[in-house]
C-alpha cells in the first residue's frame, strides 16, 4: 500500500527513472570498457565477447535491461503527460531555457531508443550489418565503420546518450535526494562519449581495421 | 522612455495580447508604477484598466507576479516584478506581460490568478502542532545554528507562485520543498517530518502540478532564490518516510 502510494506520487516516478537510469548508466559503462578491448585486436574483443556468453551473463543482463527501459519509459511518458496538462495554456514569449541538456531529455531518451533498436539488429542478430557473422565482433564493427552514414548515425547517438547522462545522472542523485554538484554529470558524460566515440574515430583512421 | 507593452487582457474564459505604447516614461519607475500610470491613462479614457496583483511593492509579500518577456518576474536576478525597475530595459523596447500560465493557477482576469492551490499544499502539511495557550520559554527548544540557516533559506519563500511558472512541467516542486524543508530543518518540526513530506507531495499532485524533473529552472526564477537542495531535501524525506 506504502509502496503503490509512493509509485503514484510524482516524486516516486522519478526516483524509479533514477533507479532504473543508474541500472542503465552501470551497463553503460561496462559495455564502453568491453569496447576498449577492440584495441588489443580482434582475438581480444571475439574472445570477450564469447568469454560473456559461456559465463551466462547475456540474457540475465537482458532481461533487467528491458525491465529498466520498461519502468524508465513509462514513468517518463507518464511524467510527460502529466506536465503537459499542467500548463493547458502556454506562454506567448518564448522561453529562455536554462539547459539544453534538461530540454531534450524527452526527445533524447526517444533517438537513444530508436538507435538501440538500430544497434541491437546491427551488431546483435547482424542482418543490418555489412559483414554480419556471429561471433566476428572485430570484423562486424569494422565493416559497419567503414560506411560513413553508421558513423554519423553513431556518433549523433552516442553525443545524445551523453546529453541524456550529462542531466540524467545529476538528476538522478537529485531524485534520490542526493545533493551533488552538477559538474560530476558533466565529468561523467564527456568520459562516456570519449570512450564510446573512440571506436568509430579509430576505424575512420585506420588505427584499427 | 518610450516603451510598447503587449499586455495579456483576459476577463472571460479566454484572453489575448493588447499593445499600448507608453511615452514619458521615467526609468527610476518601478514596473507596476508602469502599470499605474498605464491604467491611470486608460481610466482617464474610459477604458477599463489592467488588473495585476500586487501589494507591499517592497520585494517581500508575494502577491506580484508577472511573466515579462517569458521571464518570471522579468530579467533581474531574486528580484520581484515590484522591486524590477526601468533601467534595465532600453528605450524603445517592446515588452510582453503575461500572467503565470499553469491549470492549478487559473486566470482571474487579465494578469491575475488564483494561487490559493499553494495554500491548500501548505494546509495539507505546512505547519506544526503545538500546544497553544501560555507562551512558551524562548529557550525552551534549543536550535542548533545550521538548523536555524538551513530553515531560514527555505523559510524566505514568499509563496509568489514564481517557480510554478518557469517549470516547464508547471511543478510546485521547488514552492513544497522550500515550506517542507523550512519545518524539517527545526526540532519542533520533527513529530510531524514524514508525513508532512508525504501529505505536502499527495497534495501537490492531486491539485494537477507537474512532476518535478529537476530542469533547473525555478531557483534562477526565484525572488528569493531557494535552492534546488531543498527539493532533494523533499525527496529523501518522501522516500525516507516510505522505506522506514
Amino acid at each position: 500500500m506504502q509502496t503503490l502510494r509512493l509509485y503514484r506520487s510524482t516524486v516516486g516516478k522519478k526516483a524509479v527513472m533514477a533507479v532504473t537510469g543508474v541500472g542503465m548508466l552501470l551497463f553503460v559503462v561496462g559495455h564502453m570498457i568491453g569496447n576498449l578491448s577492440v584495441f588489443s585486436g580482434p582475438a581480444a574483443i571475439d574472445g570477450y565477447a564469447r568469454w560473456l556468453r559461456e559465463i551466462g551473463v547475456v540474457w540475465p543482463l537482458r532481461f533487467g535491461l528491458l525491465l529498466c527501459v520498461g519502468l524508465h519509459m513509462v514513468a517518463a511518458v507518464q511524467l510527460a503527460r502529466r506536465a503537459r496538462k499542467a500548463r493547458p495554456q502556454g506562454y506567448e514569449h518564448g522561453r529562455r531555457p536554462q539547459s539544453y541538456a534538461a530540454r531534450t531529455m524527452r526527445w533524447g531518451g526517444v533517438i537513444i531508443t530508436l538507435f538501440v533498436v538500430y544497434h541491437l539488429l546491427d551488431l546483435t542478430a547482424g542482418v543490418a550489418n555489412p559483414h554480419g557473422v556471429q561471433g566476428e565482433v572485430y570484423n562486424n564493427l569494422v565493416a559497419d565503420f567503414q560506411l560513413w552514414y553508421v558513423v554519423l548515425a553513431y556518433t549523433v547517438a552516442v553525443l545524445a546518450l551523453g546529453l541524456h547522462i550529462r542531466h540524467g545522472a545529476w538528476s538522478a542523485l537529485q531524485s534520490l535526494g542526493v545533493t551533488a554538484p552538477r559538474g560530476i554529470a558533466l565529468v561523467v558524460a564527456g568520459v562516456i562519449c570519449a570512450g564510446y566515440l573512440s571506436v568509430p574515430a579509430a576505424v575512420v583512421l585506420g588505427v584499427v581495421s | 522612455m518610450k516603451l510598447t507593452l503587449r499586455i495579456w487582457r483576459q476577463s472571460g474564459p479566454t484572453g489575448a495580447l493588447v499593445t499600448y505604447p507608453l511615452d514619458d516614461l521615467s526609468p527610476d519607475m518601478s514596473f507596476l508604477e508602469m502599470l499605474d500610470v498605464l491604467n491611470e491613462s486608460l481610466v482617464v479614457r474610459g477604458e477599463e484598466p489592467v488588473a495585476f496583483d500586487h501589494d507591499c511593492r517592497e520585494g517581500i509579500c508575494g502577491m506580484c507576479g508577472l511573466m515579462i518577456n517569458g521571464v518570471a518576474h522579468g530579467p533581474e536576478k531574486a528580484t520581484t516584478a515590484c522591486q524590477l525597475h526601468l533601467r534595465h530595459f532600453s528605450d524603445g523596447d517592446t515588452i510582453t506581460v503575461e500572467p503565470w500560465r499553469a491549470k492549478p493557477f487559473p486566470v482571474l482576469r487579465d494578469l491575475v490568478v488564483d494561487r490559493s492551490a499553494l495554500d491548500r499544499i501548505v494546509e495539507s502539511g505546512g505547519y506544526i502542532s503545538v500546544p497553544t495557550g501560555s507562551a512558551p520559554d524562548a529557550h525552551a527548544t534549543p536550535v542548533p545554528k545550521e538548523s536555524a540557516d538551513a530553515a531560514f533559506t527555505s523559510a524566505a519563500c514568499i509563496g509568489c507562485g514564481a517557480c510554478v511558472a518557469a517549470c516547464p512541467n508547471g511543478s510546485a516542486m521547488l514552492f513544497t520543498a522550500a515550506k517542507a524543508t523550512h519545518l524539517g530543518s527545526l526540532p519542533q518540526g520533527q513529530p510531524e517530518r514524514w508525513s508532512r513530506a508525504q501529505d505536502m507531495v499527495q497534495t501537490h499532485d492531486d491539485l494537477g502540478f507537474g512532476g518535478c524533473t529537476n530542469a533547473g529552472e525555478c531557483t534562477p526564477a526565484c525572488p528569493k532564490g531557494i535552492p534546488l537542495t531543498t527539493i532533494a531535501q523533499l525527496n529523501r524525506d518522501l522516500l525516507r518516510s516510505h522505506l522506514r
